[in-house]
């Protein structure tokens, strides 16, 4: 095949090839930009959504667990841990959060453990309802089954 | 070497290569976490030595990339770098910045750290391999466009060929893309999106053109090939790249929130994706047939062979099982992404490094016709000992990933949680642990190939 192609058609490939691909990707970037305030109910994110979403980040929480499937491979699936944990309710799960990140690093031997992060019971919640907001992002009916 | 400024090179190479040590030190500590939850808690939580191990396969890569551009730029452009001066200033801000925010990793909770960085003021801290305080990404961009003005004002001063041209233009892009690293939206989805900018567009994008213009430089000395022939073969790689990688973004844009014609564009564009890896494997085994010298550094053509080979089975291969959006419905988030990460980035990113490394280092040691025949049978023992303890890592993965869906993802009802699964698979993490170790003590054998004596005849 190579022989078949100089060297100036190959370049020509190449620039034009990309130019193709760069464009049909920025056209699509901004196409899905629209889009995603409708598909993640973006005028849901209060401040504490977004507050939680900073615990998030600063606590490194990606480190070990997935959100959406993306961060470590070590701990659970975060992002339908409110259908998992949750029992359809908001109030309880945050009562259940409240009650599983107080009682860390759990003490069982050889198990894999989370650290004590000495949250706030606000910052708790805030966590939470971020969870919660995650929980209900249309991501194409991912994962296949509650357990993430 | 015909330039003496090429030997600015040397210590980002060395560098790259301690750090190497570290990032597989740290891979180990991981593997044990992964058999036994109370190794090294408190001390070194999982995600610390986590973040540890992937900021320095990054900030290795990247010493690595500048020691090889340090390296070629000069001799192909036939002239002496821009400024050799910047070039060792640059590696010493890069080295500290880089052992700084280790160190701080290592030592200070991530949640102080970024307090008393001011992550507040500017936030773009806590996503996967972005955890660096924005202070260092700072210093990122800066040494990497202090490298770039280097790099650059010796492209267009002196010969302009088409490995230099296609070097500087997977530089710029890595820059360019690096800057998404600063936008950090309060739309998780948004946040996701922009992520893969930096991510998927260098790793699958970029980073593949300065692969290739490596590669092609390294194939060029040690085979004596046409230049022409190199050319075209290099244009028609970084072609299908760019092709399928840039679109094929999309298979990260399945399950996250994206509009849903994201299914199709990135199954379709990255089912493209492992043509460029297998035409660099025709590439590198074309080039090393029509040799019209016999170099005496054959340890290099090696590992220029077995990058090809390796980074097609990685990134190739391994990354095809699951891109298709059906499958990647199951296998999405599993011990089979980790799989395909670990030899894609060992095949494409590592060996591509020992390669150049292998070809050049040689020649700045004063020994122009590469290692002595000793020195290269170590390195090529450990040539074998780190591929051979990577594919046990990838095949351990895999197993794991597989045995993980069928418990955890598959079953409709009655599925096993992650907790209970992840118990189960701890033989496979074992297995994985020992090629792990295999790695480090090939890479130990590869450096200790640095220390054997040269034969007096040879030297004179």
């Amino acid at each position: 095949m190579a022989d078949r192609i100089t060297k100036n058609m190959a370049r020509n490939i190449y620039f034009g090839g990309s130019l193709f691909a760069i464009l049909v990707f920025v056209g699509l970037t901004f196409d899905t930009v629209q889009k995603v305030p409708e598909l993640s109910n973006d005028d849901q994110i209060t401040h504490s959504v977004a507050s939680g979403k900073n615990l998030w980040e600063v606590n490194n929480c990606v480190g070990c667990h997935t959100i959406m499937g993306e961060g470590a491979y070590y701990a659970p699936e975060l992002a339908n841990v409110f259908d998992r944990r949750g029992n359809a309710n908001e109030e309880y799960f945050k009562s259940y959060l409240q009650a599983w990140m107080a009682a860390q690093p759990l003490p069982n031997n050889g198990r894999r453990k989370m650290p004590q992060f000495n949250l706030t019971e606000e910052q708790v919640n805030d966590l939470a309802d971020f969870l919660i907001w995650t929980s209900r992002i249309d991501d194409n009916d991912w994962p296949p089954n509650i357990e993430g | 070497m015909k330039y003496s400024s090429q030997m600015v090179a040397k210590p980002y190479f060395i560098f790259a290569l301690i750090l190497l040590a570290g990032e597989i030190l740290f891979g180990l500590i991981l593997g044990l976490q992964y058999i036994n939850g109370d190794f090294l808690f408190p001390e070194i939580p999982f995600n610390v030595a986590r973040m540890v191990h992937v900021n320095l396969l990054i900030v290795l890569i990247l010493f690595g990339f500048m020691g090889a551009a340090y390296y070629l730029v000069p001799e192909e452009s036939e002239r002496e770098l821009w400024s050799p001066l910047l070039a060792k200033i640059t590696f010493w801000v890069f080295a500290a910045a880089g052992v700084a925010t280790i160190l701080g990793y290592l030592f200070v909770p991530y949640a102080t750290l970024a307090e008393v960085t001011y992550n507040d003021l500017f936030p773009t801290m806590g996503r996967e391999f972005l955890e660096q305080p924005t202070i260092t990404k700072i210093g990122i961009v800066l040494v990497v466009l202090s490298f770039i003005l280097n790099i650059g004002m010796t492209v267009l001063k002196g010969r302009k060929t088409v490995i230099t041209v296609v070097l500087l233009t997977g530089l710029i892009g890595m820059a360019v893309f690096f800057l998404f690293a600063f936008y950090l939206p309060e739309n998780l989805v948004l946040d996701k999106f922009f992520w893969w900018f930096v991510i998927h567009l260098w790793v699958e994008g970029v980073w593949e053109l300065i692969l290739g213009a490596i590669l092609s430089f390294v194939l060029i000395k040690v085979t004596g090939v046409d230049r022409e022939h190199i050319d075209k073969w290099l244009y028609l790689i970084i072609a299908m790249t760019l092709v399928s990688g840039i679109l094929g973004t999309g298979h990260h844009y399945f399950y996250i929130g994206t509009p849903d014609y994201w299914l199709w564009i990135g199954s379709i564009a990255s089912a493209v994706e492992p043509l460029p890896f297998f035409l660099m494997v025709l590439y590198a085994f074309t080039m090393a047939k029509q040799r019209r010298i016999d170099h005496d550094n054959k340890i290099a053509l090696t590992w220029a062979k077995g990058t090809a080979v390796i980074a097609f089975l990685g990134a190739g291969v391994w990354g095809f099982m699951h891109t298709l959006a059906p499958v990647n419905y199951f296998t999405h988030g599993t011990q089979l992404t980790a799989a395909h990460g670990h030899l894609a980035f060992f095949g494409a990113y590592i060996m591509i490094l020992f390669t150049i490394i292998a070809y050049c280092m040689p020649i700045m040691r004063g020994r122009p016709h590469g290692n002595c025949l000793k020195a290269q049978a170590v390195e090529r023992a450990s040539f074998w000992l780190m591929v051979i303890g990577m594919l046990g890592v990838t095949f351990a993965l895999t197993a794991a990933g597989i045995a993980q869906i069928m418990m955890q993802r598959w079953p409709e009802t009655g599925a096993l949680g992650f907790m209970a699964t992840q118990a189960e698979l701890i033989p496979i993490y074992k297995v994985r642990f020992a090629f792990g170790l295999m790695v480090f003590i090939g890479l130990l054998t590869y450096l200790y190939s640095f220390f054997v004596k040269e034969p007096e005849t040879v030297r004179s």
